[in-house]
């Protein structure tokens, strides 16, 4: 095509020019696409905790067996439970003296509570369900206490708030800059060929003839500087892993959301430059 | 094929550039557009091929009115409109016959018929010896051939040219003038705003006088009282270059 064409004669007459604009996107969208990855990450870690909320009831010590597990049959069939386990009292103790360690000699048999713990499912852990479920449970006789810590619960709710909130915050601005950069590229190759765009438009070359190697130069630089991206991104993630953390990437729609996304920002960028120009001239 | 009536131009720092002009040009018709700087001449060219739309009034041209001309109206307008500057707007990166492909091919002309028709210009310009020459390496003179070339590629009804010879020296401008007067006998109007009252005296072509926006002489109405020149305008190449007319 033509207009593809024209697209590529601008680059090669500007090679320097052009290069700088793909990886100015290519940085802007290296800091969105870092901040993606801390943001799916902290989202892995949160869910992975949160698999961990849980209710935990803990029995009297003259609690008869049949009707503790009655009392399970009933609970797990809650709509929000997914499951329940009982922990008898050697199993506590076993439990507390491996992750103590050390400390391992201080628990005596017998000291600590048999209790029952209840799993919900994904989905039913917000503060509340989490306070309705252990406000049943509290109902049964046998029942000494109820713990699901409902802090940490809420901390844990905010905190996930916040991220995604920042997320989106700081997403929108990335990809602001990153259209602005882009159209302040596109400007000076439109800059760059304002005689032929004059010329062109004299001898009646239509609006559009005119304006598409531009949009397809902004979709170009913004798809290169999406994989360049990508690149910083995944080598940026490969050293995090070898040195500090376990850390997941992008999943394979997360990677064709990020491209397309450059490239949009290409064509916005190009679009709002080019238009603003013919206007003009 | 071109009417104006009661076109004005104001413009918003400036203030009034054109009032009360009415004219027509007829097919072929050899115009020559005169009067003072400042006075309107390269306003109303500039109306002519709708870079700019009147603030008041009327520009009819070739079926196309100022009134509701759309983006595409206009393109498919200029493809039909040759156009000359004063500073020839050829692209200086390119050869004489890359100047006038790019016209065809920005303009959608099928690509079989582009080789031919950018030899056949530049031949009639005169110019087929200085094809692969890039405008630094022309003459003024040649490179407003070039750019006549350019504009006559896609076959005008008319020509358009603001000060063509504005920049050339007499020789040149003679040559070019005389270009001009062969594409306007093959059947081109031609537009011509001009200084260059030599010019405009030596021929017999219906003037246009502005003054201050406004038309303050038209020949084709009142009986020219221009003198007439009879024998036809020759270039002579003569070494010397002092020959007068
Ligand atoms: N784009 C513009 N914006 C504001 N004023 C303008 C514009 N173009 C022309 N004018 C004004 O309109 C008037 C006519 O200008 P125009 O260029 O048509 O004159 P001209 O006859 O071509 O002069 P010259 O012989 O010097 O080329 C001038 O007063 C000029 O200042
Ligand atoms: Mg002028």
């Amino acid at each position: 095509m033509r207009s593809a064409r024209e697209a590529l004669t601008a680059s090669r007459r500007a090679p320097l020019l052009s290069a700088l604009g793909v990886v100015t996107i290519a940085f802007s969208l290296f800091a969105f696409g870092l901040f993606g990855l801390v943001a799916i990450n902290i989202r892995k870690a949160l869910d992975e905790v949160e698999e961990r909320v849980e209710v935990r009831a803990f029995l009297s010590d003259s609690t008869d067996i049949e009707s503790v597990a009655a009392a399970m049959k009933d609970i797990g069939e809650f709509p929000e439970v997914n499951r329940v386990d009982y922990v008898s009292k050697d199993q506590a103790l076993e439990r507390a003296r491996r992750e103590m360690g050390e400390f391992a000699d201080v628990f005596e048999a017998g000291v600590l509570p048999a209790s029952i713990e209840v799993h919900l499912r994904p989905g039913q852990r917000s503060p509340a369900v989490v306070k309705a479920v252990a406000d049943k449970i509290k109902t049964y006789h046998f029942v000494d206490d109820v713990r699901y810590g409902e802090e940490w619960v809420e901390k844990l709710y905010r905190l996930r708030n916040i991220a995604t909130v920042a997320g989106i915050a700081l997403g929108v601005a990335f990809a602001t800059v990153a259209v602005i950069i882009i159209g302040a590229t596109i400007r000076m190759t439109v800059l760059a060929r304002a005689k032929e765009i004059t010329i062109m438009r004299l001898v009646g070359a239509t609006d559009m003839f005119i304006r598409l190697p531009f949009l397809i130069d902004g979709l170009v630089k913004g798809v290169l500087g999406g994989l360049l991206a990508l690149l910083f991104v995944w080598i940026a993630n490969r050293v995090v892993n070898e040195y500090f953390i376990q850390t997941i990437f992008f999943n394979r729609e997360l990677v064709f959301v990020g491209v397309v996304g450059g490239a949009l920002m290409g064509v916005l960028g190009s679009l709002v430059s080019v238009g603003r120009h013919l206007r003009r001239v | 094929m071109i009417r104006l009536t009661e076109v004005a131009k104001e413009y918003p720092r400036s203030g009034i550039a054109l009032a009360h002009i009415s004219f027509q040009v007829k097919k072929g018709e050899f115009v020559f557009l005169t009067g003072p700087s400042g006075s309107g001449k390269t306003t109303i060219l500039k109306l002519l091929y709708m870079d700019d739309r009147p603030s008041q009034g009327e520009v009819w041209i070739n079926g196309v009115s100022s009134k509701n001309a759309s983006g595409r109206d206009i393109s498919r307008l200029r493809r039909r409109i040759g156009i000359v500057f004063q500073d020839f707007r050829l692209l200086e990166d390119r050869s004489a016959e890359a100047n006038i492909r790019f016209t065809l091919e920005v303009t959608g002309a099928p690509k079989a018929t582009i080789r031919s028709k950018v030899a056949r210009v530049l031949t009639q310009v005169g110019l087929a010896s200085k094809a692969t020459s890039f405008p630094r390496e022309l003459s003024g003179g040649e490179q407003q051939r070039v750019a006549i070339a350019r504009a006559l590629v896609n076959d005008p009804f008319v020509l358009i040219a603001d000060e063509p010879t504005g920049n050339l020296d007499e020789r040149a401008t003679r040559s070019v003038f005389q270009l001009l007067r062969d594409i306007n006998a093959s059947g081109t109007a031609v537009i011509m705003a001009t200084h260059d009252l030599d010019l405009v005296r030596r021929s017999n072509y219906r003037t246009i006088e502005l003054n201050h926006g406004r038309i303050v002489f038209d020949s084709s109405e009142s009986p020219a009282p221009a003198r007439r020149f009879d024998e036809p305008l020759e270039i002579h190449d003569t070494p010397t270059g002092t020959e007068s007319i």
